[in-house]
């Protein structure tokens, strides 16, 4: 693999990710530098804020970014790639003539940072002559100085490369000898030193770290080939979460092992490669309607794509309807109260606070603190997920903290928070889903989503599928593929594993936005049961 | 630092190489300054400029690369950034794979720069999102759009002797029309290197007429169709397909353009020269294409020539890299930096008026892989789907999901109409014949 060819793992099984190729890359003890120091970073953020508001500005905001990732890449015996990445600057935000406008820079010279505020204000001056509605503001309490960093045990920046390299490569090897002829391994990291200030009087100060080690294997048969990918969840955790704790993991007999908040590559990788060569052998599919028990590793996904989106409130009001889509979940049937979005076992609540999540800060990027709120009570839509400026739309006075830009260049705007289906009260286990299934499919790891602009209808795929056939799972087939329509889907839940199989999964690059931006979020659920749900078979001869 | 001429980018990239006591040094220095704006329900909502400048420096010894980059340009940083990437080259374990760089080529003239594009002001952005709302507010429409620009250049050089720099403009515009009970849905795009060609109020009207007369559509049962794919609707598709023409993953057997083990051992690798498609179908690359240009050299400062890639309905080359182009004795055939699908003369209305039964796909979303082996993807149709019927459109229809592979569809082609450009590459509205819908979706 060629320098910076990393972004190009298409071929492999990651064409769907949008990967940030905005940074610049720095040497392995340059990361390690101290973060800027937070006093000079206030210096900085008062003087864009002081030039915006000399300029006019009514209200403004600075992000003084550093964003870090690292990226290994490995193939098979081959390390491809070793890349650090560092993007710094400002970010400038402010409201003039009630209309948004924002600039960016990298040069933090107290000058440069100036003219970028003034530049932020006569774009929005610019936009104001065709401004029909000023922007409101939810009102936020000025924070004072205060600071906040994800909960790490292990900062996965300081882990040796050596480390690192040599635990994907061992990932490769058990891949291998199990059955599988070809895989890609990764280790994305991701730092992102944030530092926020607002003429409101808030200096917010957060230490954000994310991981996540996918894999993309590949086996080869006489008539075609299988691939199958990771298991792991991309977390909010430093790299305590390869460590591969027997604690967290849960085995659904005759099928796959789930992964907590700890994952073991290597055990998974090997477990790859002989689920490839049995993928290699198994039955397709017999299409037709099936119960099926979803694994949190998949129905994150489903949750992501089929409740998550739908209940941004940016959707729903049209602000994406150029390019991500609206909703169906429109103003009407949340203000029926009545509006029966899943069946009554389905709660799904937003937050920004689980801990190991992807989502997990102190304070949003407009510097609203996070919290915990339901979106569907007892299958009933009750809310949405919104910012500051959004939230008087629905008669709120308080915003819901889901702010974020993904760099220092880009604006911030609404982005989806955790968004996770609450577990049984009961608290049962995966297997205790499966017993009562008589005609089923189970079905482990995401695969092939999509999903319409409105989030009717969708169509979803998965890593392995499993037959269930009187209880019990019995084997390994191919080819599925679910169609519903949301509606429909969540109205069919009928059941949900407890707490004790609670998992979260997530999503490192999700899309949104033009000129489009990556943010990470997570969604947990436990094992769950939805019923009579139609099922295609994928293959086709061409 | 914004923008850099040829000069002055030769200057401080000889100045870089000369720092360097690595076996081999490469450096790329890219820039990018760009504007734009984003308007929703007839208003603003967002719109910004940006712009940056990124020096990468890579260092070889033996089997060992280094990377490492700055965005500094004073002597100080020049040195320390030449140094740590020599550092993270010896730290570095060995890349089998490692190629060495390329020596001094020869390069097409490029065609990827309009001045004008250059000289866009915050006020010309506002302008032309106000030339797309005021007819949509007129019509009791909403509008929702986005507007960029960017000019970006790119210089490469290394301790061999190749130099090479190329400027670049891109205009992207897109616009949403919908009506204000959500009934009707309508779409247009456009994309240039020359700000001056766009018309943001014309393309706007494309958009106002679809959402108009795509209210109350009709529900059709799903099934195989004759369908009209607008290129934007047909573009993706052939992207999708291009990306996976990569040599290497055919001949390790996990690509549609393998040979199956069960065809025997002494069958060829991949479907190179095969015969696959309609022998309509000409796919190739052309850095030189006066409506689509592309940059006249590669990342790596290869040079780009135009190069097929289906012709005749046949397989002619297949994108690999320096490293497998030698593992596997074949030439170095880089990917290309545009699609060109070549297409005939008639016009989009030529195209419905001349057919009798069929559906009018303005575009297609959310495409996802269903089966890399065959190929078969599955997306919706959006924003005006229509149902044509002796030479004219009917009625609106309800939107479909598809499942359906490039492969078969490019097996199925009744006829191509004129190529227009979209997203950098020039595409043809395609007729196709058994397009596969597999169920309905309720969105507008």
């Amino acid at each position: 693999m060629e320098r910076r060819d990393f972004i190009k793992l298409g071929g492999v099984g990651m064409g769907s990710l949008m990967l940030p190729i905005s940074g610049i890359a720095v040497s392995a003890e340059q990361m390690l530098d101290k973060p800027m120091d937070v006093a000079y970073k206030k210096k900085l953020a008062d003087i864009a804020l002081n030039a915006a508001k000399a300029k006019g500005a009514t209200y403004a905001d600075a992000r003084i970014g550093r964003y870090l990732n690292q990226f290994v890449t490995t193939r098979e015996k081959n390390v491809d790639n070793i890349v650090n990445t560092e993007s710094a600057g400002i970010g400038v935000r402010v409201i003039a003539n009630g209309t948004w406008g924002f600039a960016s820079t990298s040069n933090m010279t107290p000058d440069s940072v100036a003219k970028a505020a003034e530049k932020a204000v006569a774009v929005a001056l610019a936009n104001s002559k065709f401004q029909t509605s000023p922007v409101q503001l939810a009102p936020v309490k000025g924070t004072g100085e205060v600071s906040w960093q994800t909960p790490i045990q292990k900062n996965a920046m300081e882990v040796p490369i050596k480390e690192k390299a040599e635990l994907l490569l061992e990932a490769n090897n058990a891949a291998m000898s199990n059955g599988a002829n070809y895989i890609t391994s990764v280790l994305f990291l991701v730092n992102e030193q944030k530092y926020f200030a607002s003429t409101e009087g808030s200096y917010i100060d957060q230490d954000i770290h994310r991981l996540w080690a996918p894999f993309f294997a590949t086996a080869i048969g006489e008539n075609g080939f299988k691939q199958r990918n990771g298991l792991g969840n991309p977390v909010g955790m430093g790299f305590e979460y390869l460590d591969g704790l027997e604690k967290d993991k849960i085995k659904i007999k005759g099928a796959n092992v789930g992964y907590n908040n700890s994952y073991d590559i290597v055990e998974d990788a090997a477990a790859a490669g002989k689920q490839l060569q049995a993928k290699l052998k198994a039955k397709s599919v017999e299409p037709g309607k099936y119960d099926l028990v979803l694994d949190p590793a998949h129905l994150m996904l489903t949750i992501h794509e089929s409740v998550g989106h739908p209940l941004e409130l940016d959707r729903v009001l049209g602000y994406e309807a150029n390019f991500a889509g609206t909703s169906f979940a429109t103003l009407d049937k949340w203000k029926s109260g009545k509006f029966q979005y899943g069946s009554e076992i389905v709660n799904l609540f937003a937050d920004k606070t689980q801990p190991y999540s992807l989502g997990n800060v102190a304070y949003d990027d407009e510097g609203v603190k996070t919290k915990e709120w339901d979106l569907i009570k007892d299958g009933i839509l009750v809310n949405y997920q919104a910012t500051r400026d959004q939230v008087h739309m629905i008669d709120q006075k308080e915003s819901h903290g889901c702010c974020y830009s993904q760099s220092w260049r880009d604006v911030q705007f609404q982005r989806m928070p955790n968004v996770s289906l609450k577990p049984n009260k009961k608290d049962i286990s995966a297997e205790d889903v499966i017993k009562d299934v008589e005609k089923g499919i189970y079905i482990a790891g995401r695969g092939s989503y999509s999903i319409d602009q409105q989030r009717y209808n969708f169509q979803f795929g998965g890593q392995l599928f499993y037959e269930i056939k009187d209880g019990e799972i019995v084997d390994q087939i191919e080819d599925v593929a679910y169609q519903s329509n949301t509606q429909q889907f969540w109205n069919s839940c009928v059941q949900t594993a407890g707490k004790s199989d609670y998992r979260l999964g997530g999503s490192f690059f999700d899309g949104k936005g033009q000129p489009s931006q990556a943010s990470a979020v997570s969604h947990g659920c436990s094992t769950t049961r939805f019923n009579d749900i139609n099922v295609i078979n994928t293959a086709r001869n061409v | 630092m914004t923008m850099i001429n040829q000069e002055t980018a030769k200057k401080l990239l000889s100045k870089v190489i000369a720092l360097s006591k690595a076996d081999e040094c490469e450096c790329n220095l890219d820039g990018r300054t760009a504007g734009n704006i984003r308007y929703a329900r007839n208003t603003v909502s967002t719109a910004g400029e940006e712009s940056d400048v990124v020096l990468v420096v890579q260092s070889t010894f033996g089997k060992k690369m280094g990377v490492a980059t700055i965005n500094e340009f004073d002597d100080v940083s020049l040195e320390k950034v030449v140094r740590r990437s020599e550092e993270l080259a010896k730290l570095a374990p060995d890349n089998e794979e490692l190629m060495p760089v390329f020596g001094p080529q020869k390069y097409l003239e490029s065609r990827t720069y309009v001045e004008s594009t250059a000289n866009v002001t915050p006020d010309d952005r506002a302008n032309a999102a106000e030339a797309s709302i005021a007819p949509s507010k007129k019509g009791k429409l909403v509008a929702s759009g986005f507007l960029e620009e960017e000019v970006t250049f790119n210089a490469i050089m290394n301790n061999k002797g190749l130099f090479a720099y190329n400027t670049a403009t891109n205009v992207d515009f897109s616009v949403t029309i919908r009506t204000e009970d959500g009934k009707g849905s309508g779409w247009a795009t456009r994309n240039y290197s020359d700000y001056k060609m766009l018309d943001t109020g014309k393309a706007s009207q494309i958009a106002i007429q679809k959402a108009k007369g795509s209210v109350d559509a009709k529900e059709m049962e799903p099934g195989k169709y004759t369908v009209i794919l607008e290129p934007a609707a047909g573009v993706q598709l052939i992207e999708n397909m291009i990306n996976n023409f990569d040599q290497r993953s055919a001949d390790e057997g996990r690509s549609f353009l393998s040979k199956k083990k069960s065809e025997g051992k002494d069958a060829p690798l991949n479907k190179l020269g095969e015969k696959m498609f309609d022998e309509r179908v000409h796919i190739y690359s052309d850095p030189s294409n006066p409506i689509a240009p592309a940059a006249p050299f590669e990342q790596n400062g290869f040079p780009r020539e135009k190069v097929d890639w289906i012709k005749d309905g046949i397989v002619k080359n297949m994108p690999n890299t320096p490293y497998w182009a030698k593992h596997s004795k074949t030439a170095y055939i880089p990917g290309g930096g545009n699609i060109i699908m070549a297409g005939g003369n008639e016009s989009l209305e030529d195209m419905i008026k001349n057919t009798r039964r069929g559906v009018l796909v303005t575009r297609l979303w959310y495409i996802r892989t269903l089966d890399p082996q065959t190929l078969l993807y599955t997306g919706l149709t959006r924003d005006g789907t229509f149902y044509i019927e002796n030479g004219e459109i009917k009625y609106p229809i309800k939107n479909f999901r598809f499942n359906e592979s490039p492969i078969v569809m490019l097996n199925n082609i009744e006829g191509l109409g004129k190529p227009e450009r979209i997203d950098g590459n020039l595409i043809p509205p395609m007729k196709i014949r058994d397009f596969t819908f597999s169920s309905l979706s309720d969105a507008v």
